[in-house]
């Protein structure tokens, strides 16, 4: 059973939902990474989404755009963040990880290689947003095999049949685009998201996570009544550019935004059982 | 494994291209996130519906007749053929099209498109600004709202399309991120397009992108081959031995090319962007210098680094600064259909000089990489062979870039 399984599984017997904090890999420096990592973790978080940087991020908003270009400025690669996710793993064997990105640093790499080297630094999912199923059917089993769990993204315009599709191939969770638009923008609509995820639900066995336009606790103690994981991103990398000089103040503050939606989404799964 | 250079041999031109999801080999595809595939999905559909039917081909026709002033004439350039000593040079001359360039092909019938799906508003990138002043020309032409996304780099020295676009009622938005030129503003429209996606119809400006695009740009763009055929039969009584064209993202060759691909008699170069020189990283030659990637929503010749990452790229032409190519040139250089070259920025600079004194024909400077390697080209043929180079647009807008070279301050 993969890590992301796992942690599911134990999650649904604590009666408890997903923290899925996303940040991006090499962001504000390399150094930081690895221990803004384990900080996320002392926080409460369940799976670390690593976002690989690009130089072309078309899906996302300018948050993340600019996270990317702190990163690259480095010169921040795959290989980078493989390492990283390889040193993590030294002291973490629990927390899953799921390297999220863009498809062309994959296709630089070669798919057997990367799929070898990410498995062997302890990877346990890939999301690749311009990877649709009908382009990665040629190299899914490849992912399979190494056991790494191949995450798709549904979204609020998502045909029945496409839904049905991703409910076949989808490993891990599903992850829930909220709102149309990139990456950070305007604020969720839980309802919208309740009435899209009852939908979805009756095509995909795999956890349904929300992500996209989740920006404080409370919002991620709302949404999580309704699926099985918060994810977070632009709302963490902001404060990580608001303190991009200064690394230890911006793990503080990332690690105090994620502590207190785990906090919010912990007290109203309490409230409801 | 998907990618494996495709088999020269085992080729057959006469298939239509691409594949039902839009593969040319295993370039093309759609590699979008699931948050654009409906949209996509819903283009595609009308188009296939659209793409046969007679009555939207009788309308396109109609527009491109009487709107846009087709056919453009094919032109022996004699003085210049006598230059070049060798084989005959006639030019198709797209430079004489409605906005002034090739571009406008295509922008007509993406507006006949959005028309016929009800969409009232239109985007675009733009580079160069040719593309933006097509399509904002044609959204004042069906009153459609328009919006043009464009690099801040390009929008300062691209200043006179700015406020043609403006004139025309358009809004230019300013792009700030990346290296603010021509793929970035791409990145923005697509971003704009994801969140607008009910009421706007993205127009794409050339030949690449995620299926259809690449394939519907490719149609609207094919008249320039089928109109050359058309005239070379009546005016030279046969087929000619080479066709040349400039490839940026590869519309206007792609349009030249694709109804001679299965006629292997007549040879086809596309003609990159060479910038300071193929040696160093200062040009726009995915073709001739990059590998294999995913950009843009399609599998395509890039410029990218060891790391996957896109580079900036360079040439004196903003509309073949691009780092990607048409997924289709991509796949007609690996079964060695055509043939990819390139040619440096003091060649096209040396060739506007040349068409303009000889001919009186202000060229792009896109274009002016065409009729640079067609010289060099020519040269090397006898006599009594015919080379066509799509003369893809004129060269008003480049007046300025070449008096700075010239050190004249206009």
């Amino acid at each position: 059973m993969s890590r992301i399984t796992k942690t599911f599984e134990r999650l649904a017997e604590e009666g408890k939902k997903a923290l899925i904090p996303y940040i991006t890999a090499g962001d504000p420096d390399k150094a930081t990474t690895v221990p803004m990592m384990h900080a996320l973790v002392e926080a409460g978080a369940d799976v670390i989404e690593l976002g690989v940087p690009f130089s072309d991020p078309m899906a996302d908003g300018p948050t993340i755009q600019l996270a990317c270009e702190r990163s690259l400025k480095h010169g921040t690669s795959l290989r980078d963040v493989l390492g990283m996710v390889a040193e993590f793993r030294k002291t973490d064997k629990d927390t899953a990880v799921v390297l999220m990105g863009y498809l062309n640093p994959v296709e630089a790499m070669g798919y057997p290689e990367f799929v070898e080297q990410a498995s062997a630094a302890g990877v346990d999912g890939v999301l690749v947003v311009d990877m649709p199923p009908e382009e990665a059917r040629s190299v899914d089993s490849m992912f399979e095999e190494a056991g790494l769990d191949f995450i798709y993204l549904l979204a609020p315009t998502s045909t029945e049949r496409r839904i049905k599709t991703i409910g076949e191939v989808g490993r891990g969770y599903v992850y829930y685009v909220s709102l149309r638009g990139v990456t950070g923008s305007a604020a969720i609509d839980v309802e919208d998201v309740e009435r899209n995820l009852d939908r979805i639900r009756q095509h995909v066995k795999a956890p349904l996570c929300v992500g996209f336009g989740i920006q404080n606790a409370e919002a991620a103690a709302r949404v999580s009544e309704v699926c099985d994981g918060v994810i977070v991103g632009s709302a963490l990398v902001s404060r990580i550019a608001d303190q991009a000089d200064n690394p230890v103040q911006a793990i503080k503050d990332v690690t105090g935004l994620a502590g207190s939606m785990r906090e919010a989404m912990d007290a109203n799964a309490a409230a409801e059982v | 494994m998907s990618i494996n250079t495709t088999e020269k041999q085992a080729t057959d031109f006469n298939v239509e291209m691409p594949d039902a999801d839009g593969h040319f080999g295993i370039f093309g595809g759609r590699f979008v996130s699931e948050t654009l595939t409906a949209a996509l999905d819903e283009l595609q559909e009308t188009y296939e519906k659209l793409r046969n039917d007679p009555d939207f081909q009788a309308e396109f026709d109609k527009e491109l007749a009487h709107y846009v002033g087709r056919p453009s004439p094919l032109y022996f350039a004699e003085r210049l053929t006598d230059e070049c000593g060798g084989a005959k040079i006639y030019l198709k001359r797209e430079d004489l099209n409605h906005t002034g360039a090739h571009k406008v092909n295509n922008t007509i019938g993406q507006a006949l498109l959005a028309k016929f799906m009800g969409k009232k508003k239109v985007i675009a990138e733009t580079g160069a600004g040719q593309h933006g002043v097509a399509s904002a020309t044609v959204a004042a032409r069906f009153g459609l709202e328009c919006k043009v996304f464009m690099g801040s780099t390009d929008v300062e020295r691209q200043k006179l399309n700015v406020y043609r676009m403006k004139l025309l009622g358009a809004e230019v938005e300013s792009v700030t991120c990346g290296t603010k030129t021509l793929k970035d503003a791409m990145n923005e429209a697509m971003r704009h397009w994801v969140t607008n996606v009910d009421d706007t119809f993205y127009i794409i400006g050339t030949a690449a992108g995620p299926h259809p695009y690449p394939m519907l740009v490719r149609d609207f763009q094919s008249i320039i081959g089928r109109e050359t055929q058309r005239q070379c039969d009546e005016q030279i009584g046969r087929q000619p031995d080479a066709v040349v064209a400039c490839v940026g993202g590869g519309s206007n060759a792609i349009g030249m090319f694709h109804p001679y691909i299965k006629y292997p008699e007549v040879e086809m170069y596309g003609v990159e962007a060479g910038g300071l020189g193929l040696e160093g990283d200062d040009h726009a030659a995915p073709l001739s210098k990059g590998k294999p990637g995913v950009l843009h929503g399609n599998r395509t010749y890039l410029m990218e680094d060891e790391n996957g990452q896109i580079m900036g790229t360079h040439s004196v032409s903003a509309g073949l600064d691009y780092p990607g190519v048409g997924p289709e040139h991509s796949w007609l250089k690996d079964v060695g259909r055509a043939k990819y070259v390139a040619a440096t920025d003091d060649e096209a600079i040396e060739a506007f000089h040349k068409l303009t004194r000889l001919e009186g024909i202000m060229p792009a400077l896109e274009s002016s990489h065409a009729i640079a390697y067609a010289m060099k080209l020519a040269a090397t043929m006898d006599k009594d062979k015919v080379i066509v180079v799509n003369l893809s647009g004129r060269g008003d807008k480049d007046i300025h870039t070449i008096a700075e070279l010239d050190g004249v301050t206009a």
